[in-house]
């Protein structure tokens, strides 16, 4: 019951993107076509997961025994870059049509902070294991369900007669800002 | 000398970050809801993007080619971890509430993207006058947001009262919404400046 609600709460109330402002920039990049947001979307789940498990362990059972917590943000970033080619190469080699669908967005997450968040968050909320996959999963289906509404928006926006001075990025962030309003209304679902 | 001084002032309004540059809006968003940690959040990237950029222009001719953002991320973050231990050496409040934004300076796409578009191609004194530059305006626009929401939305400026009991303050301002709503806005008046003055205005 407690890994529903916290699932809950990761895809609605405490919106990844939308509450705690993290993946904004493919947020603002991909989400203009309802087919790369989806592309980009599955792809940050695929690797979230993964690399949360991986931080996660490393952290517990690396880190934590040779005292080297001061150096998590080093360890980190470096087991996701690694982690993301070896997802591409594997993909590359094993499975052609997910390569496809995924290819061009994996080289992407490693500079998206929805990834490094989430491993960051896992590791501040004191996360056990089934926990820490739940919390990940949710939170990246979270951020996939946000870009997924707002490249719907978007491609509304484009056939809509918008001032000159706000077209492009200065709509898409007070569209957002709206999107986030509408999120705060899940706020008394979850404690 | 021409080309230090337009390199020293382009990232105070050609490419002012996050705002004609629209990278790093992550951080923009995130820590905005008082000046005080938008300067705080705004020096430590000035600081990693100083450094950065330094260190990536005396290496750029011995990393090779193929490995160079791997190892501009590995400089990053030793950068990183550094910034967070003297803010929590010395800054600690700050630190507590900057919280995972500070280790997130690693993904800012601002500082990957000068070492590459700058420190990869240019001489090293240079390449950190063009980090002190992009973080100074980087600095100047979290500060400007973070005022707005703060004098708005809490009715204080760098935690000082300015307003009377008699204001009732937007709390919409210093929570999520706000923060697009602002930052999209500040977006479009420049915008509008920038067509006024008649330039190019990147879409």
């Amino acid at each position: 019951m407690d890994l529903i609600l916290l699932a809950i709460s990761a895809i609605f109330v405490n919106n990844i993107l939308l509450a705690q402002y993290l993946g904004n920039c493919p947020f603002m990049g991909v989400s203009k076509k309802l087919s790369t947001s989806l592309g980009m979307g599955v792809a940050v789940i695929f690797v979230a997961t993964l690399a949360s498990i991986f931080t996660w362990l490393v952290y517990y059972y690396i880190l934590v025994p040779l005292e080297l917590k001061y150096i998590q943000t080093l360890i980190f970033i470096l087991i996701i870059a690694s982690l993301v080619q070896f997802v591409e190469i594997f993909l590359k080699r094993f499975s052609k049509g997910l390569y496809n669908a995924l290819g061009i967005y994996l080289p992407l997450i490693t500079t998206n902070c929805a990834v490094m968040g989430i491993a960051l968050l896992n590791i501040k909320h004191e996360f056990g294991f089934w926990e820490m996959v739940v919390f990940s999963i949710s939170s990246a289906a979270g951020f996939t369900l946000a870009i997924l509404l707002f490249a719907s928006i978007r491609e509304r926006l484009f056939i809509s007669h918008v001032p000159q001075f706000m077209r492009g990025s200065a709509i898409a962030l007070v569209t957002a800002g709206i999107m986030s309003l509408s999120f705060m209304g899940f706020c008394g679902m979850v404690n | 000398m021409s080309r230090f001084l337009s390199v020293l002032v382009h990232g105070i309004w050609k490419d002012l970050p996050p705002f004609r540059l629209v990278l790093g809006l992550c951080p923009a968003l995130a820590v905005t809801a008082s000046a005080n940690n938008g300067m705080g959040m705004g020096l430590s990237v000035t600081f990693v993007l100083i450094f950065s950029n330094l260190t990536i222009s005396l290496l750029r001719n011995i990393i090779p080619d193929k490995v160079r953002i791997a190892s501009y991320i590995v400089i990053i973050a030793t950068l990183v971890v550094l910034v967070e231990m003297i803010l929590q050496a010395y800054f600690f409040g700050l630190s507590q509430q900057l919280g995972i934004y500070i280790p997130l300076i690693v993904v800012n796409c601002i500082i990957l993207g000068r070492a590459e578009a700058f420190a990869a191609r240019n001489p090293a004194f240079l390449s950190a006058v063009d980090g002190f530059s992009v973080g100074l305006g980087f600095t100047f626009s979290l500060t400007l947001v973070g005022s707005i929401r703060e004098i708005l939305g809490a009715g204080t400026w760098f935690g000082i009262p300015l307003t009377g009991p008699d204001f009732e303050p937007f709390a919409f301002l210093v929570k999520a919404p706000g923060a697009f709503i602002c930052l999209g806005l500040i977006l479009g008046l420049m915008n509008a400046y920038g067509r006024w003055r008649g330039e190019n205005v990147i879409q």
